[in-house]
């Protein structure tokens, strides 16, 4: 019974133990999108053109759109609805951001072997300051779309720069990485996705 | 050269440890006094190979050496030299070299200043110590090793984090490291009396102010973390209730349960297996949190770079140096005798309270460290646990331990009775409730958690009063034949007024954490040059910002002015600087302290032109929480120099020698 009694630390650092070496395996950043599985939050954001910014701002919760044009064409304001019917990538950024900076080359990668048009939702930034990023760093989106007061950010849960998120053809967000991309998730995660997405039906 | 010798002095050191831990072990079990001997000489080497090691480290630092990993990817060449200093221990290679020093710094002193300690006893002592250095060492070596080079060499370094570049990088690790492993001491001797089988007061004695400076000195690490984390990251706050924090917290609760359970061990005999228990677990949480911090485990603000691979070794150092230490426990223990009995109302049951409400306490926290942990592996989800659920079962924990602490003091060893208890208490509970609602309503808020918190702080002042005015009074009929009370007062022993001075410091973090909590103001407003902004009475004027270069950095500089009453109060000026090779913007707060209170003023974001957002708080009296840990540790400290710790060599050669029989009775 004593002995019993002396055995309980050892069996609750025991429970511990168990606990925390099974939390090694565990990835604590990794936290689940509840937009998975659903539509991509609506906006209308004007674009990001040489330091400038074109097309006029809508906020993202109002759901006037100013822009009925379906062009993508630079200068415009983007809509969601003007993404729909095809595939693409949504990478947060912005030019204050330490970890976008290691990310980029892999977002340019991406852009370079056209797997997937990649947006940039620029959050919270400057547009001279992104601009020059840009030029500096290589620019790999087909559009940039401004969120100066991280509204849009906010509807997409955005709580760290950067995020990267993949829609469909529906407009449903089907996938999300928090944190900067690295070659492993590009490779394991997206690059299957993109497979699975793209294939024709 | 220079790298190549310190890893060279630490694999000099495994095979020091290695002797260290085995030899003086076996010399203990057999009565070899030779092997014995080993263990002084021994832990001197150790120490002056990781010395050595250390000094390798903070050479390649100084002197810009980024052929080092470690250098390159920590400092820059336009770094001030103390921040090059203490960027040797800013990752997580480099703080575990610090954390070896600190191990075979204590293990040095142990051997050094326990001369009147009985031969088996410090060499089981030093032995676990060196075993404890041995997994550090291996560590190290294996997987974390800060004397990598790198090819090519950069021409310069990644620079420290900014956020590290402050004077309170300088101080907060070794203060912190010298707690976290000053319990190792504590377990060191727990696990050694468990091998020895001579778990007695004397037992107590020698482990008492070993305990009581590490508490001392964690004490001090985490109130600098906590102060630093205040000024520094600009949130306002001064603890958040992060994994990390929480990490260095639970060590600290336990420690505190530690030193309350040795005195009833020391002055009694009792409590001896709970004791052990205690020691153990500080220094496994110690370890713990070690492991919180760089497994990646768990997210935190402060975790170091993180990797399952460190995680995992470390994991099985704590499995092995845990598991070990409780198996023996489990096996050792069922054997200690109970000691002396006492009553129901005495000394001995508010210190048993104490002990269990601390541990509840530690339970409390770590249950919401790990919280998120488990349901994610259990696969339940993912969720935070945040500063509410702390608050709401820390505080009432909390007060509860504060009314015993008031009561502890001034009973009886043994057997106490209730009229006597309450007659040397009665004034002060009056004072207490009086000055409470009396400050509650000068300040002008009354809240629940306002009032309970003025109770704790001035119960706990006015029973320390108690305590002191009991031991000094005049005692009736002896007129005339005592010395004058200011002579009684400096004849106190130190132990007992460290005691009450570190109760004291409780009060004053109690009133801090209470005043701050209540009546701290916060007010954004955007100003450009010349606005003007009134936040509790308090006009602050904004001028303009200016430019203001430093080393490393590019910074603008803001330039306020304080003015109360017409009276000019204080110029502040608070910068937003960006460190230029990291380039991330860091906001340095501008802040006024008084002893009522502080003016905090942050730069925030450029609205437009020259209009700034500017973050002003005006906190009242939350220096006072960090004052009260600074008087909480140095109670410590002054109670270690009591005079019965230096006993001298005739008193303790008998007490020594029934230790001795105490070993060879368990052999």
């Amino acid at each position: 019974m004593k002995l019993l009694r002396a055995l309980i630390p050892l069996a609750l650092f025991a429970a511990v133990a168990v606990f925390l070496a099974m939390g090694l395996g565990l990835n604590p950043s990794e936290v689940p999108s509840p937009l998975i599985g659903k539509p991509a939050p609506a906006f209308a954001l004007p674009q990001l053109v040489d330091g400038t910014v074109t097309g006029t701002s809508t906020s993202s919760n109002t759901t006037t759109n100013t822009s009925t044009s379906t062009s993508t064409s630079t200068g415009q304001p983007l809509s969601r609805e003007d993404l729909l019917g095809k595939v693409w990538m949504l990478n947060v950024w912005a030019s204050w951001c330490a970890p976008c900076r290691e990310e980029h080359p892999l977002v340019v990668d991406i852009a370079q072997r056209k797997l997937v048009p990649v947006y940039g939702l620029n959050y919270k930034d400057a547009p001279a300051a992104a601009t020059q990023w840009l030029r500096q760093l290589g620019n790999p989106y087909t559009g940039v779309l401004v969120d100066a007061d991280g509204r849009v950010g906010i509807d997409f849960g955005v709580y760290g720069v950067p995020e990267t998120f993949i829609i469909d053809r529906q407009g449903i967000v089907r996938f999300k990485h928090v944190g900067p991309l690295n070659a492993g998730v590009v490779r394991d995660k997206i690059e299957p996705l993109l497979r699975t997405l793209n294939a024709p039906g | 050269m220079i790298p190549e010798l310190g890893h060279f002095a630490l694999w000099l050191a495994v095979g020091v440890t290695l002797v260290l831990g085995v030899l003086p072990l076996v010399g203990a079990q057999r009565g070899r006094t030779d092997l014995m001997l080993l263990a002084r000489p021994a832990t001197s080497v150790l120490m002056g190979l990781v010395l050595l090691a250390f000094g390798c480290l903070i050479a390649s630092f100084v002197r810009n050496d980024f052929s080092v990993l470690n250098v390159a990817s920590n400092s820059n060449s336009a770094l001030p030299l103390m921040y090059r200093i203490a960027a040797s221990w800013g990752s997580h290679e480099g703080s575990l070299i610090l954390w070896l020093l600190m191990q075979a710094g204590w293990a040095w002193a142990v051997a050094n200043f326990s001369r009147n300690l009985p031969l088996p006893m410090l060499a089981r002592t030093l032995a676990v110590m060196g075993l404890l250095t041995l997994s550090f060492l291996l560590f190290v070596l294996l997987s974390s090793n800060p004397f990598d080079r790198i090819l090519p060499v950069p021409l310069d370094g990644q620079d420290l984090n900014p956020q590290l570049q402050d004077p309170g990088m300088i101080f907060h690790p070794p203060m912190l490291y010298m707690g976290y492993v000053g319990f190792s001491v504590a377990f060191a001797f727990a696990v050694a009396a468990l091998i020895g089988g001579n778990l007695d007061a004397q037992w107590a004695r020698w482990m008492r102010p070993w305990t009581t400076v590490a508490w001392a000195f964690l004490t001090f690490g985490i109130a600098l973390g906590s102060w630093w984390a205040y000024y520094e990251l600009g949130w306002g706050g001064w603890w958040f209730w992060d994994a990390v924090e929480n990490a260095s917290f639970m060590p600290w609760l336990v420690g505190t349960a530690l030193i309350h359970s040795l005195a009833v061990s020391e002055k009694r005999g009792s409590f001896k297996s709970w004791t052990v228990l205690l020691a153990i677990s500080a220094y496994s949480l110690s370890l713990l949190g070690t492991f919180l911090v760089r497994s990646g485990v768990i997210t935190s603000v402060h975790s170091f770079a993180s990797d399952p691979a460190r995680g995992l070794f470390i994991l099985v150092m704590l499995g092995i140096t845990v598991g070990a230490a409780l198996t023996l426990y489990a096996w050792r223990a069922s054997s200690v005798g109970l000691g002396a009995r006492f009553e129901m109302l005495s000394r001995e049951t508010m210190l048993l309270t104490n002990n269990v409400l601390l541990v509840v306490a530690t339970a409390a926290v770590m249950l919401g460290t790990l919280y998120p942990l488990i349901l994610d592996a259990l696969g339940l989800g993912k969720i935070s646990v945040g500063a509410p659920y702390f608050d709401a079962v820390f505080v009432p924990i909390m007060a509860v331990l504060v009314f015993f602490m008031g009561i502890g003091p001034l009973s009886r060893w043994k057997r106490d009775e209730m009229p006597a208890l309450s007659r040397r208490l009665r004034w002060a509970a009056g004072v207490t409730v009086i000055s409470a609602l009396l400050s509650a309503w000068v300040g002008g808020k009354l809240t629940i958690m306002s009032i309970l918190g003025l109770l704790m702080a001035f119960w706990i002042t006015a029973s320390v009063a108690a305590d002191l005015w009991e031991r000094i009074k005049p005692i009736k009929g002896m007129a005339g034949m005592q010395a004058p009370w200011w002579q009684r007062l400096r004849q106190l022993p130190r132990a007992g007024v460290g005691m009450m001075l570190a109760h004291l410091g409780v009060a004053l973090f109690c009133f801090g954490v209470t005043m701050v909590g209540t009546y701290d103001v916060e007010k954004d407003v955007a100003m450009g040059p010349g606005d003007s902004t009134t936040v509790s009475g308090y006009t602050f004027t904004y001028l303009g910002a200016k430019p203001a270069n430093g080393p490393n950095y590019e910074a603008l500089r803001g330039h306020l002015t304080v003015v109360r009453d017409g009276k000019p109060i204080a110029e502040m000026f608070p910068e937003k600087r960006i460190y230029r090779v990291q380039r991330n913007p860091m906001t340095e707060a501008a802040i006024y302290t008084r002893v009522r209170g502080d003016l905090y003023v942050q730069l925030g974001e450029v609205i437009e032109g020259e209009t700034w957002l500017v973050r002003i708080w005006v906190k009242p009296f939350v220096s006072w929480i960090w004052f009260g840990c600074l008087v909480m540790g140095l109670g410590g400290i002054l109670a270690i120099t009591d005079r019965r710790y230096r006993a001298k060599a005739g008193a303790t050669a008998t007490e020594g020698a029934g230790a001795m029989s105490g070993v060879s009775a368990a052999r």
